[in-house]
């Protein structure tokens, strides 16, 4: 008896007690990784954009004059180019992905409902590259000749609609980028937009048609109004990625710096200046370049942090 | 009057039932054509010659070994990291740093770096691992691919460990184990599906990113296992041989696209079926 109290009182600190701090630390080192991945991000972007910064002044925000060549650089037009295109996709993408949330929300059998929802985050899933290549050689040229062209020739001398529709009729221009870019949100936002009306509580609803509201009724007075603010987050969610998408938009904007004066006319946005020039750019065109991601990564960080503040902490990102 | 009234009501109802029912048909037709025109202009260059042969020059018969060798190397490199790292940083969130401010700092580090552009991650890595160094590399590749990786690897680890009962962990403690040794044996067995999960999210988003690997791993024409030098991978050939002017090579732009686009699909749809399998018990 005694000498099994007398063991109880020495037992042994379990095994490997004292690497539970080391642990810890480890742990808290590796989140530290991403705060410093950020903060380096950052820095980087400012030392190596500041040159730019430093020799135009306003006028790399003010000027859409951008040549390697006599090494003068005003990013007005990818600026412009990435704010159009990004607001563009979201126009075309916010009612197809809200179409798409409802339907799977409220008509879909639910035999179907886990194949679509699947289906639709796949389209997620293609690779940025791929939409590049598949816009540039078959949504393109297809797109020039049976939208392109009969909007141009039908285009009355003189009317908004002709400003609006000046260009070449080859496909790449702002506006398929832009419809490009709304195939590549829409399943994210489909796919939030549907997370977000599964969470109206199903008494809520039922109470709505039991009342006798039809389904258009109970979206627009009960669903969209609890929603709400976290809808708004996941519209800004889809509009970060629109900003930032780089690949697809390289092969199909036509690549052209100047400020875009229609629909049609090629233009460029920030990440594809980027893509097209970072290797091949030397001294002060480096500096402009890095400066564009700087502007790229601010626009994208003030929408991504208005989208979290607005979605809350436990939603998808 | 009240028959007018409902007659509107169930027309406005029959329209908005019509919009979701079409811009569903939408999104699932343009999946559609675009699986299809994968297929119908990737299917026809597949052949051996793209499994052993590296990129050729235009107007020259070649494949994709390189690329795909190259992908493969830097995507596997790229994960060991990003678990790594992310697998630790998630269990600190969940953990250890729960509601601390500096783990809600974390917590929204992580969620701008889960969306910011990939491009930029490129320019961070170029400027820090390609420009002090001297030349691209491989392992450039790898980290920047690492960093666009870790956010999705944290988040998910975060959260379904979260999701893992307290009871779990007070076992642990009644035990007298040191909870690092309940973390590793008893959560992460327990949230391992989960883990996995989030893992394979990670490598499908990684093996189609071209974005982070323009300006560190560049592209390589010929086969090249080195760490230090620059390699070639599939998304990069596809960026640059669908935007030249050769017949030939477009097409292997188009098998390589075909490819990258199997291999995400398809981990994805394994991710799906892993964690649908364990869900019933």
């Amino acid at each position: 008896m005694t000498t099994a109290d007398a063991a109880l009182i020495q037992r042994p600190p379990p095994k490997g007690a004292k690497l539970d701090p080391v642990f810890k630390w480890i742990c808290a080192v590796a989140a530290t990784t991403l705060l410093a991945s950020l903060t380096g991000i950052i820095i980087t972007l400012l030392i190596g954009g500041w040159p730019a910064f430093a020799t135009f002044g306003l006028g790399f925000f003010t000027s859409s004059h951008w040549n390697p060549v006599t090494d003068v650089y005003g990013a007005e037009g990818p600026i412009v180019g990435t704010l159009i295109s990004a607001m563009l996709a979201l126009f075309f993408s916010l009612p197809i992905a809200f179409g798409v949330a409802v339907f799977l929300v409220e008509f879909c059998p639910a035999s179907l409902r886990r194949p679509i929802g699947v289906a639709v985050e796949l389209l997620a899933g293609i690779p940025s590259i791929v939409y590049g290549i598949w816009g540039l050689f078959i949504f393109g040229p297809f797109f020039a000749q049976y939208v392109q062209l009969p909007l141009m020739t039908a285009a009355p001398a003189g009317s908004m609609w002709e400003t609006l529709t000046q260009g070449v009729p080859n496909g790449t221009n702002i506006l398929t980028a832009s419809i490009i870019l709304a195939m590549m949100i829409l399943p994210y936002m489909a796919a939030v937009l549907r997370d977000l009306f599964n969470t109206v509580p199903v008494q809520l609803r039922e109470s709505g048609y039991g009342m006798g509201s039809t389904t258009f009724e109970v979206i627009t007075s009960i669903t969209l109004p609890f929603v709400r603010r976290s809808a708004i987050g996941a519209v800004m969610l889809g509009l970060g990625r629109a900003l930032g998408e780089t690949m697809a938009v390289t092969f199909i904007i036509g690549n052209s710096h100047a400020l875009p004066k229609s629909l049609f006319d090629s233009g460029s946005t920030i990440a594809s200046t980027i893509a097209n020039e970072f290797n091949e750019a030397t001294g002060l065109h480096v500096a402009a370049l890095i400066a564009l991601g700087l502007i790229l990564f601010l626009i994208t960080f003030a929408v991504l942090a208005i989208a979290r503040a607005l979605l809350g902490a436990e939603s998808p990102a | 009057m009240a028959s007018f009234k409902r007659a509107r009501r169930t027309a406005a109802n029959g329209a908005f039932v019509v919009f979701s029912f079409v811009t569903t048909a939408i999104a699932l037709a343009v999946l559609a054509v675009i699986l299809w025109t994968l297929v119908a202009k990737g299917f026809g260059g597949l052949n051996l010659h793209v499994f052993t042969m590296s990129t050729p020059a235009a107007g020259s018969e070649g494949g994709l070994l390189n690329a795909i060798v190259g992908s493969a190397i830097m995507c596997s490199i790229a994960m060991v990291i990003a678990a790594l790292v992310g697998i630790l940083a998630g269990t600190w969130l969940a953990e250890y740093g729960r509601d601390h401010w500096y783990a809600e700092t974390v917590r929204f580090v992580n969620d701008i770096l889960l969306s910011a552009p990939s491009i930029l991650v490129g320019l961070f890595v170029s400027q820090t691992l390609v420009v002090p160094f001297h030349g691209f590399s491989a392992l450039a590749g790898s980290v920047a691919l690492a960093l666009v990786a870790v956010p999705v690897i944290t988040r998910t680890t975060e959260d379904v460990l979260k999701l893992q009962p307290s009871a779990l962990r007070e076992a642990g403690v009644a035990l007298g184990t040191p909870l690092w040794t309940t973390i590793r044996e008893v959560l992460w067995k327990s949230a391992g599906t989960g883990m996995l999960t989030g893992g394979l999210l990670a490598f499908a988003r990684i093996s189609g990113e071209t974005a982070p690997l323009l300006f560190t791993a560049n592209g390589n024409q010929f086969f090249s296992l080195s760490l230090t030098k620059s390699m070639a991978s599939l998304p990069v050939v596809i960026f640059n041989d669908g935007l030249s002017a050769y017949d030939d090579l477009v097409k292997l732009a188009w098998t390589g696209s075909l490819i990258v686009a199997a291999a995400v699909l398809g981990t994805n749809i394994l991710a799906r079926i892993v964690t649908r399998e364990r869900k019933p018990k």
